[in-house]
């Protein structure tokens, strides 16, 4: 579904990313771990649009989306999950869920809506709250949401669970497994590698700007050299 | 006491005027992080297009809507031509290039129109008065003020409940973020470059009819009270702006009728000195924007 072919994106003469390559099959969880300033979020920057690589190219659905802006890479049915989650707090949180579903039509946002708050009930709560006085854990459910009103047919989530207390962790992972459960394409960048393993089809280890390996969950727990990836989690 | 209120209905009539201009000026700040210092040259056109149709026996019924379709196609024409270029450039490259866009304008008139006043008659209406007890209030006042205030809530409820309105908040507060939900850059600044230029053509038709006359440096007055009463309410904050401006009106009014005669004509320079105090006392104006903190 996602082809990622040799790509290389720079911040002025820095090279943040060098030559990866990465898959993410139709259906599939694809964790994408490794330590700070690996190029994890460049790496996703670069698929979104939001960053223009130096060379390179991301094929998705077999068309070539190198170097698209982020509202046509959008529509092409790529969503992010921003690192920070980034959700408008001057905008309730409704508002939020209808930004996220600017793309679609008004009944399908009607819809998507309500799909919403059975996937994220204590969205319903909130509804009209400013999106500004949500907990941390809210805030991050809020900013999934958002992205899956654009009915996207691959969701990238940045560092998910950054942040968060430990209880709200467990509810974004298992909120991973139910969307994995739902048939959904996703690549999750994550520093906490060993549950994100937990959760993956198949992981990359990014290392400085480099894929460092890649493999199921299992064979990558077993690696005694990538050791360093998963410690402090 | 009644002079009191009539000095509130005149600071009001006035303060609408500056609300206008200073919520389209925010609107695009918002957006751009650009202060728009050409944003009074739409009324500067509007003018010569007024000043031309008056010429040709156009009544005001007449003029009135076609200065404000003037001042939104002026907008989105200064838009095209000057600030698509420098779209993401640094907050003081589009300053100087707002800059250049009022001195161009300017100077353009100048050489191909004239330096000289283009004056054209007043609504016959504008001076007329009607009484509410000791109270004298002028019919311009009350049209300015409610023409006013069906606008903004009209522009409030484009914003809270259409889908280019939650656009525009949400740029606003998150470009990036906005564009990676979908929201297309180009389409957010015209539609923002549109909304001041209707904001802006509602003002320019009070302040043409008030004033009679249009000059090549007609815009600048204006801006700079717009420019003003967006700094005063927060730039980023609409509300503020909003605010900012019937604030930024009563208080010439109050001055002017307040201060002892002879310091009277120096109520602009009073009313900078209480401007530079409030940013002393309140940097961030008077609405603190949330998100202005964001990295």
């Amino acid at each position: 579904m996602l082809e990622i072919d040799g790509l290389t994106t720079r911040y002025g003469s820095i090279s943040a990313l060098r030559n990866v390559s990465l898959t993410v099959g139709s259906g599939e969880v694809v964790g994408l771990i490794g330590p700070n300033g690996a190029g994890k979020t460049t790496l996703l920057g670069s698929i979104s649009g939001l960053l223009k690589p130096a060379s390179g190219s991301v094929r998705f659905e077999g068309t070539d989306v190198t170097g698209r802006s982020p509202d046509q890479l959008l529509r092409s049915g790529i969503a992010l999950v921003p690192e920070h989650r980034r959700i408008f707090t001057d905008l309730t949180v409704v508002e939020n869920l209808r930004i996220g579903g600017i793309t679609v039509s008004a009944a399908e946002r009607r819809d998507l809506l309500d799909e919403m708050v059975a996937l994220f009930p204590v969205l319903k709560e909130k509804w009209t709250t400013s999106a500004g006085y949500l907990s941390g854990g809210e805030a991050q459910q809020l900013a999934i949401a958002r992205a899956l009103m654009s009915k996207p047919r691959l969701l990238m989530m940045d560092e998910p669970s950054l942040g968060l207390a430990p209880i709200m962790i467990d509810v974004v992972f298992d909120l991973i497994v139910t969307l994995r459960e739902q048939g959904r394409t996703l690549l999750v960048v994550e520093q906490n590698a060993t549950r994100m393993l937990g959760v993956s089809d198949r992981a990359y280890v990014l290392r400085s700007g480099e894929v460092a390996a890649e493999g199921t969950g299992a064979d990558l727990l077993g690696r005694e050299d990538l050791f360093d990836t998963f410690v402090g989690n | 006491m009644s002079e009191l209120i009539q000095n509130l209905v005149d600071g009001l009539g006035r303060g609408s005027i500056y609300a206008l201009l200073a919520l389209g000026i925010a609107v695009i700040f918002g957006v751009m992080h650009l202060v728009n210092f050409a944003h009074g040259e739409l009324i500067t056109v509007s003018g010569y297009i007024a000043y031309w149709l008056f010429v040709q026996g156009t009544t005001w019924y007449l003029i009135a809507p076609i200065v404000v379709i003037t001042a939104i196609v002026t907008s989105a024409l200064i838009e095209q031509v000057a600030f698509r270029w420098v779209r993401g450039a640094p907050d003081f490259t589009m300053l100087l290039t707002s800059f250049g866009v009022h001195f161009v304008v300017e100077a353009l008139f100048l050489m191909y129109v004239s330096a000289s006043v283009r004056s054209f008659d007043r609504p016959t209406w504008i001076a007329d008065t009607f009484s509410v007890g000791s109270i004298s209030i002028e019919i311009f006042d009350l049209a300015v003020i409610v023409v006013t205030l069906v606008t903004l809530g009209l522009t409030a409820l484009l914003l809270q409940r259409t889908m280019f309105g939650l656009a525009l908040r949400a740029a606003a507060e998150d470009f990036d973020t906005a564009r990676l939900m979908g929201v297309k850059s180009d389409r957010v600044i015209r539609g923002a470059f549109l909304l001041s230029g209707l904001l802006a053509g509602i003002a320019a038709v009070f302040w043409l009819m008030r004033a009679g006359q249009t000059t090549p440096a007609a815009g600048t007055t204006p801006m700079l009270k717009g420019v003003l009463a967006a700094l005063i309410g927060g730039l980023g904050s609409l509300k503020g702006a909003v605010i900012g401006g019937f604030a930024l009106g009563l208080a010439e009014v109050l001055l002017r009728s307040r201060l002892p005669d002879n310091i009277a004509s120096l109520t602009d320079g009073v009313v900078f000195v209480l401007i530079a105090l409030l940013f002393i006392f309140r940097p961030q104006g008077l609405i603190t924007v949330r998100h202005a903190e964001r990295v």
